[in-house]
């Protein structure tokens, strides 16, 4: 049986609970999120955080994840993370069966970490692999090595922890198909329920792109990078995960068993509410959208006087929706609800992307399979530009039809 | 003011020889505006001529200079437009003057262009006084440049000047020149006015202002004058000096350089080198050498965005108002929508008049491929001139087709002639004659199509001389051709805004560029793009634009949503540059890809 989805614009929908914890001991080559490596501020943020779970408790809702984010949340203590979880259960009414989903990176997360985070109610873990080859490790200016990632996930394993996804990086430099299927082949091994894979991005501003523009490093061509993209698919679809979303796969369970998705990032791809705590955090309500100071001190400051931390934040106009909601959608392998999309916005999705939807029909790039329209395998790799091809439908100057969940 | 007490002068060089900032110092020194409102480079104030460094309209200025004799004289610097497009106006300019600075780089040393522009100087009867300009270089030869002098212009070297234009040195020395070695103008004050236009501009408060010499006679505000050409009356509103700000005066003289303002509403109710007299007291025969400028090249004109038409209309309108030469007429097209087709004086004008609208009005804009104009002689006899492509018929029922030859001068030093040889005979020309004209500069007349001149001729002569070779041409009349449409297909779907009249000769090659260039200016898009040559029916040439086959962004979580939907919005932007043509966005810069295409 094929596990139940959320359906984006469900008012009754339970939310999520994002908290950003903005520190690493160091960063990596390629991470342009928000981080800090002057760890002694920890303690401050961390205090501060706990003011903000307190002060945005009156927000409404119930909440079915709580998703601790980074950074490297694996820096906090058991205790820490137990007093956090604590605080968020007295002011959130957070369901029995929430997923709650800790981030780490295999040299923090030691076995008596792991023990007092399973105890603590974390009942999934993220781990930061990355890579299972030293030398590419290195490459991405990373701390940990492949032995230090194998002894991490045993540990978890003897821990408790029945839900594990990985992280891990490809098209990197040199890096053939066969170097790739070798190591997802080791990531297999150890039988995660979840895992993440990223093409390489160079993100401006990283090391990796300071690196790049110095020569110091080529990136792979288009056909290798595309060559690698497929791999990823197919292999991990042999060995029985679904890629449910562009650069995520979940293991199958037999008969309709646990879902082993990520409840809380899918609230982010349905377009459903979610609540970000902590420096440069976002949380949506939709149509609203707002984030979180990104400063530390600005950010500590302003909760010591009871205010909320907030920076910016906007109200999506209905294109804006619509935009929104075919990047997110398209990237899951579900792909857009045709009559979740009427409801929402109250116009026929054929009617209003009429020419662009026929021509990538026709070019093989999207298919209907009731009552969704997909990305095929070919469109998956083009998903970007499927997106624009179809936003180029939505005039700028168009009054277009509000969607049910504006809030008027 | 008396007839000795004034000069009429202009400046020739060879481009980059230092005009510009000599003219600047000559304004400087006569103290005629302040310091503080000196912008570099005065004559030059249209923003493209001071990128491109040369001058397309000319401008003038009387510069009073209090001499050693005691006396004060006017001296009036009349500027040249520096390009072949404006040949016209440059020899009116000249016809205005009595003498010219030849202006030499002390490093360069005698060019092309020097050589070609002295010609044209001696043809009018010009006093030449050689100024050896730019002393102030370390790499200065003045003995080898006054040798030159003597030995390929045949001028006397002892009456050159030498000046530092950027350091100001020998300014005065020049200024004293100009005096004691330029003929004051002839002219009888007395005799019936006769004045000659030899450049007009539109001021949008006073409309068009006419730059004039007058010749005989005098000319006063609210005197009834007439144009000879047309026999148009106009009453006088203002006549004056042009110091950088016009300065009115009680009446311009024989011998003067000025302007005139008599509510005239247009430029184009005026004509460069027509005759000005007096309505009630008419002189007997104009200035001679009057022409009318005539489009030679034509192309279609359209906004990028399809609601820009309107807009358009405007800037045309506005544009016309200060440019005699440019021609238009509302034209349509399948691909692009509502436009004009217009016509130029050579190539150079189109791209002037594309910045001007793009720069000045603010207007986005595609243009077709450029056309001569051809003469069809269809079956049953009837003559038919065409210039757009969209309108040429159907081939079968035309007998003859002729497209417009010129006779071009081509002047070289010999070293090069091998390969202008190779280059004229690309673009079918036929060498009529060669001659030497010192020892080792060569003219060379060539009999060329207009067609194969108007895509980048000039650049590629200047290329293959490395800048030496000058190059004038004039019409001399229809030749029999045998002229080919070349369609552009994009998917299958003909863009008639891409057409192109060619010669049956070269329709494989441009065919073959034309794909190739759209090719490169195309960008890459969601689905495969197949550019398509065709000749009638048959395609001759193709190429393909390849669809991005990855194109997807591997993270996005909470905080990177909003940044991933602006990236979406403003590529919806960008697209205001973009046509759609059946489902293929074109961006503006493939139409313009195709106006130069010749480079092999």
């Amino acid at each position: 049986m094929a596990p139940t989805h959320p359906t984006p614009n469900d008012p009754a929908a339970p939310g999520g609970l994002y908290l950003h914890i903005p520190f690493c001991r160091s960063k990596c080559a390629y991470c342009d999120f928000h981080s800090s490596a002057d760890l002694q501020r920890l303690p401050d943020v961390f205090e501060a955080l706990l003011r903000e779970v307190r002060l945005r408790a009156s927000e409404s809702g119930c909440f079915d994840s709580i998703y601790l984010g980074g950074g490297t949340p694996s820096l906090l203590a058991g205790g820490d993370v137990a007093r956090l979880l604590t605080h968020i259960r007295r002011h959130f009414p957070i369901l029995p069966d929430a997923e709650i989903t800790l981030e780490g990176n295999p040299d923090s997360l030691t076995p008596a970490r792991l023990t007092a985070y399973r105890q603590a109610g974390i009942n999934r873990l993220s781990i930061g692999v990355q890579s299972f080859h030293n030398a590419r490790l290195r490459f991405l200016e990373r701390r940990h090595n492949a032995d230090q990632s194998q002894a991490a996930i045993r540990s978890a394993r003897r821990a408790g922890f029945t839900n594990i996804s990985l992280d891990l990086i490809y098209g990197l430099p040199g890096q053939s198909e066969q170097d790739w299927r070798r190591e997802l082949e080791i990531a297999l091994a150890s039988e995660p329920e979840h895992l993440s894979c990223y093409q390489l991005t160079i993100e401006p501003g990283t090391r990796l792109a300071l690196r790049h523009r110095r020569g110091e490093w080529q990136a792979l061509d288009e056909a290798a990078q595309l060559r690698l993209f497929r791999l990823t698919r197919k292999h991990l679809a042999a060995a029985g995960y679904d890629a449910y979303e562009i650069s995520n796969f979940a293991r199958r369970t037999p008969h309709g068993g646990a879902n082993l998705r990520s409840r809380h990032n899918q609230k982010y791809w349905n377009h459903l509410p979610y609540i970000g705590l902590g420096p440069a955090a976002h949380s949506f309500q939709p149509p609203l959208r707002s984030w979180n100071e990104m400063r530390l001190q600005p950010y500590i400051d302003c909760l010591a006087r009871d205010q909320l931390p907030v920076a910016g934040s906007e109200r999506l106009t209905p294109r804006q929706m619509r935009i929104e909601t075919l990047y997110l959608a398209l990237r899951q392998s579900r792909g857009l609800d045709r009559d979740a999309y009427a409801r929402r916005f109250g116009e026929r999705f054929e009617a209003r992307f009429a020419r662009p939807l026929a021509q990538l029909m026709d070019g093989g790039q999207l298919v209907w399979t009731p009552p969704c329209y997909q990305l095929t395998e070919k469109g998956f790799a083009v998903a970007d530009g499927v997106v624009a091809h179809l936003v180029s439908a939505l005039a700028e100057d168009e009054d277009l039809p509000r969607p049910a969940d504006d809030g008027g | 003011m008396q007839l000795n007490h004034l000069r009429n002068f202009s400046i020739i060089a060879h481009i980059d020889h230092g005009k510009s900032t000599l003219s600047d110092r000559l304004i400087e020194v006569s103290d005629i505006i302040s310091e503080r409102d000196f912008k570099d480079q005065i004559l030059d104030s249209m923003d493209i001529e001071r990128e491109r460094g040369i001058t397309i309209k000319s401008q003038t200025v009387c510069l009073p200079h209090a001499a050693k004799d005691g006396k004060t004289y006017h001296l009036n610097l009349i500027d040249t437009p520096g390009h072949v497009d404006f040949t016209y106006e440059v020899s009116r300019a000249l016809a205005s003057c009595e003498g010219a600075l030849l202006l030499i780089d002390a490093s360069q040393g005698v060019e092309a262009q020097t050589l070609a522009n002295l010609y044209l100087a001696l043809e009018h009867d010009l006093e030449i006084i050689p100024v050896i300009n730019k002393i102030d270089l370390p790499s200065a030869d003045i003995d080898r440049v006054k040798s030159q002098i003597e030995d390929d212009l045949g001028l006397d070297s002892d009456a050159a000047i030498l000046t530092s234009a950027k350091e100001g040195r020998g300014i005065e020395a020049l200024f004293e020149g100009i005096v004691a070695h330029l003929p004051p103008p002839q002219g009888d004050p007395e005799a019936p006015l006769k004045a000659l236009i030899f450049d007009s501009h539109y001021d949008p408060f006073r409309g068009t202002i006419v730059h004039f010499r007058v010749r005989d006679g005098r000319i006063r505000a609210g005197e009834r004058i007439r144009f000879m050409s047309n026999n148009a009356t106009y009453k006088v509103e203002e006549v004056g000096l042009f110091q950088i700000v016009r300065n009115p005066q009680k009446e311009l003289v024989a011998g003067q350089v000025g302007y005139m303002i008599a509510g005239i509403k247009t430029v184009s109710d005026t004509r460069c080198g027509d005759t000005i007299t007096l309505d009630s007291r008419p002189c007997e025969a104009p200035e001679p050498g009057f022409k009318e400028a005539k489009p030679v090249v034509f192309s279609s004109i359209y906004p990028v965005a399809s609601d820009g038409y309107d807009d358009l209309v405007v800037a045309m309108e506005k544009l016309k108002l200060n440019d005699a030469a440019l021609i238009y007429e509302k034209d349509t097209s399948v691909a692009l929508g509502f436009g004009f087709r217009c016509g130029f004086l050579g190539l150079l004008h189109l791209e002037v008049v594309q910045e001007r609208l793009e720069r000045e009005f603010d207007q986005s804009l595609i243009l077709t491929a450029p056309s001569v104009q051809y003469e069809l002689v269809m079956n049953d006899g009837e003559v038919q001139i065409v210039d757009n492509p969209a309108l040429y018929p159907d081939p079968t029922t035309i007998e003859i087709a002729r497209e417009p030859f010129i006779k071009a001068a081509i002047i070289i030093p010999d070293r090069y002639m091998g390969a202008v040889m190779k280059l004229c005979m690309e673009r079918r020309g036929i060498n009529k004659n060669y001659q030497y004209l010192t020892n080792n500069r060569l003219e060379m007349i060539f009999e060329l199509p207009l067609s194969e001149v108007v895509y980048d001729f000039y650049d590629r002569l200047k290329s293959v001389t490395q800048g030496y070779g000058s190059f004038d041409y004039e019409l001399i009349g229809q030749r029999d051709t045998k002229l080919v449409k070349l369609d552009i297909l994009i998917n299958g779907d003909r863009v008639d805004a891409l057409s192109q009249l060619v010669h049956e000769e070269r329709a494989y090659q441009r065919a073959r560029v034309s794909c190739d260039k759209l090719k490169e200016e195309i960008p890459r898009q969601m689905f495969k793009i197949a550019i398509q040559g065709a000749v009638g029916g048959k395609i001759i040439a193709r190429s393909t634009v390849n669809p991005y086959r990855k194109d997807v962004t591997a993270k996005c979580y909470g905080g990177d949503i909003t940044r991933k939907r602006k990236l979406l919005e403003k590529q919806k932007k960008g697209k205001k540059r973009m046509k759609m043509v059946g489902q293929v966005e074109i961006p503006q810069s493939a139409f313009l890809s195709v106006l130069r295409t010749d480079a092999e």
